[in-house]
């Protein structure tokens, strides 16, 4: 039986506007956040209603008078505020880090872990803590040797002919376990009974004891590596296309990978200086945005950001209220996202990378 | 570019000593057989690659189309085509609404509109190969690079791609490409560059060139370009004598045999190809 010859397809109009949509879900996602953060302020071992939760934001941004009970407001403003802010902080900043590294080395099991600086962060903390040293020089420490596994990385692959992305990975991956083996050196060293403890807990991650203070320290490099990133998005996308594509249209990928690992290496030296290791958020966020928004990084990114803020806000939550002592962030972050990812991953994969 | 030669560090040259000039308004064909370089020497004459020797000069950017490839994120056709315009787009910028339009422009261009919303890494390697060329055009460079880009089209998809890189030389573009193809060459280009070996790279004109001794020797294999004429514009295919390649390879050992086949097959009237193995049996399939 002969078919009808198929109507001449119009071509769709342009639609040089499509952005909107995606605006949208950005702005969702950073409702869900705020939403996220003012549960959190809520709810704990001292529950606060949201009215007084509102009550005492508004007198402290808008010095509305009227607080309520003292307690109540130093448990939200004092305690909680800057705890739900540190998570923001943290989650986000892995969430967009994971995202653009994924992106600049193509692949999906890149997580911050890779390049190696959050075991040259993980050094630092745990030599300071080893020492003794004040809080200062944890965090200093952390960052200082976080950055400095950067340099390490970026000293030992360049070559004349710049720097193939291989050899960043694997350059990377190797500054790693150096510093991961010094890490291990470090607790063999320590006392069992007072440092150990400490150095093992902190390693394990966590936003317990955030003050205003840790929140001004991580705000500034992880706020720096974030505006980078974003800056970059689009750029982002050119480079995740490879190397060659990249220089034939124009940009030049060694360069701007740079930007991009340093960039990513501010957020996690910051996110490790105040919060020790958190793994899996770096992993797993930017794929459960990619599912929902695509691999466009002009939204991808911030999307990443937002989701990765709101998913460690709920987890700290979860930390402190499901027992009477804190589980260790890092502990949770994968115990709780491993399955939920996996439900996710095996319903939506033919979506997410390229299946050719 | 002139007296130019590349090799990758600790081997052996691929090519040197090459030079040809692409003007403005023309086709340059690359030909030669599978790894004497065909796509490093066009590579290195879109600053891709730095050759070991010999400068290579530009009077603009030059827009690369690499051969089709899946790559790792499913974008969609139409911001493939808009990254073609990251030259016009500030480091910490996105595409403005102008951007979009070009890019729109140029998949009209190459007739490929339908597939703006499609994800790349599904589109077949024909499709693919078209969306690459849509994002050099909407890169607005003078000089086009190419690598293949007929590679795994059907016949009407490279009659598409020829005749749209004849209007784009027509509008004044220079255009470089590789190809398989001595065909494409023969429609295509006004000068040709031969790889014979790494000392021996031809250049010249495609009529002076193309001729059936070049090309069999070129590929090893008996080659004949017969004349046509298509709505009174003449023009020429290419036959290879298929099927008894060891005959081949061996008559080109001795040009002069060679010759003397070509000579004596041109006398004969078409006659059916018949494979020498399948002498003295019956039937076929």
């Amino acid at each position: 039986m002969l078919r009808e010859p198929e109507a001449p397809t119009t071509p769709k109009p342009a639609r040089p506007g499509r952005l909107g949509g995606d605006y949208l879900r950005i702005v969702t996602m950073a409702v869900v956040l705020v939403g996220a953060a003012i549960v959190a302020l809520s709810v704990g071992r001292f529950p606060v209603p949201f009215s007084s939760v509102m009550q005492t934001l508004a007198s402290h941004v808008f010095s509305v008078k009227g607080p309520p009970s003292d307690v109540e407001q130093n448990v939200v403003w004092l305690v909680r505020v800057p705890r739900v802010l540190l998570a923001l902080l943290v989650g986000g900043g892995l969430g967009i880090a994971g995202a653009a590294l994924q992106a600049i080395f193509r692949n999906p099991l890149v997580s911050p872990d890779i390049i190696g600086v959050s075991s040259g962060a993980s050094f630092g903390g745990a030599l300071a803590l080893l020492l003794g040293l004040e809080s200062v020089f944890l965090v200093g420490g952390a960052f200082v040797f976080g950055l400095a596994a950067l340099g390490i990385l970026f000293a030992v692959t360049l070559g004349r002919q710049g720097t193939p992305m291989l050899m960043v990975v694997l350059g990377g991956v190797v500054t790693g376990s150096f510093f991961s083996a010094l890490v291990a050196l470090v607790t063999y060293i320590a006392d069992p009974y007072t440092t150990l403890p400490a150095i093992v807990f902190w390693l394990l991650g966590s936003v317990a004891t955030a003050t205003y203070t840790q929140v001004v320290v991580a705000v500034v490099p992880i706020a720096l590596g974030a505006a980078t990133l974003l800056l970059l998005r689009w750029r982002i996308n050119v480079l995740s296309l490879g190397d060659e594509d990249a220089a034939a249209l124009g940009v030049r990928p060694a360069r701007m990978r740079w930007m991009v690992l340093v960039a990513a290496a501010l957020i996690v030296a910051g996110a490790v200086a105040v919060s020790g290791v958190i793994s899996w958020v770096g992993l797993v966020i930017p794929h459960l945005a990619r599912m929902w928004v695509g691999p466009d990084h002009r939204v991808l990114l911030p999307v990443s950001f937002l989701l990765g803020g709101a998913y460690l806000i709920a987890i700290d939550t979860l930390a402190r209220t499901v027992t009477a002592g804190e589980i260790p962030l890092g502990v949770l972050t994968a115990l709780i996202g491993a399955p939920a990812f996996f439900v996710l991953l095996r319903r939506n994969r033919d979506k997410i990378w390229d299946s050719a | 570019m002139s007296g130019v030669g590349f090799h990758y560090p600790r081997r052996e040259w691929i090519f040197r000593d090459v030079s040809f000039r692409v003007p403005p308004r023309s086709v340059t064909a690359v030909l030669g057989p599978n790894g004497r370089g065909k796509s490093t020497l066009v590579r290195c004459a879109a600053g891709l690659l730095k050759p070991g020797q010999g400068t290579i000069g530009h009077d603009g950017p030059v827009a690369f189309v690499p051969q089709a490839h899946g790559g790792a994120f499913a974008y969609r056709a139409i911001d493939m085509v808009v990254m073609g315009r990251v030259r016009q787009v500030h480091v910490f910028g996105t595409p403005s609404r102008g951007d979009r339009v070009a890019a729109l422009d140029a998949m009209e261009r190459v007739g490929i509109t339908h597939l703006v919303d499609r994800q790349f890494p599904t589109l077949s390697g024909g499709e693919q190969q078209l969306v690459l060329i849509a994002r050099a055009i909407a890169s607005e460079c003078p000089i086009l690079a190419l690598d293949e880009p007929a590679a795994g089209l059907d016949l009407n998809n490279q009659a598409q791609v020829l005749s749209l890189l004849r209007t784009l030389v027509a509008d004044g573009m220079a255009v470089l490409l590789t190809t398989h193809h001595p065909d494409h060459a023969l429609f295509l280009a006004d000068s040709v560059v031969l790889m014979m070996g790494p000392d021996d790279v031809r250049t010249g004109a495609a009529a002076d060139l193309l001729t059936d001794e070049a090309l069999s020797y070129l590929y090893g294999i008996e080659v004949r370009t017969v004349a046509y004429q298509q709505n009174g514009i003449d023009g020429r295919a290419i036959i290879t004598r298929y099927g008894n390649d060891l005959d081949g390879r061996a008559s080109v050992n001795s040009r002069q045999a060679l010759r003397g086949t070509l000579r004596a097959a041109e006398g004969r009237a078409p006659r059916r190809h018949r494979p020498p193995w399948s002498s003295g049996q019956s039937g076929g399939l």
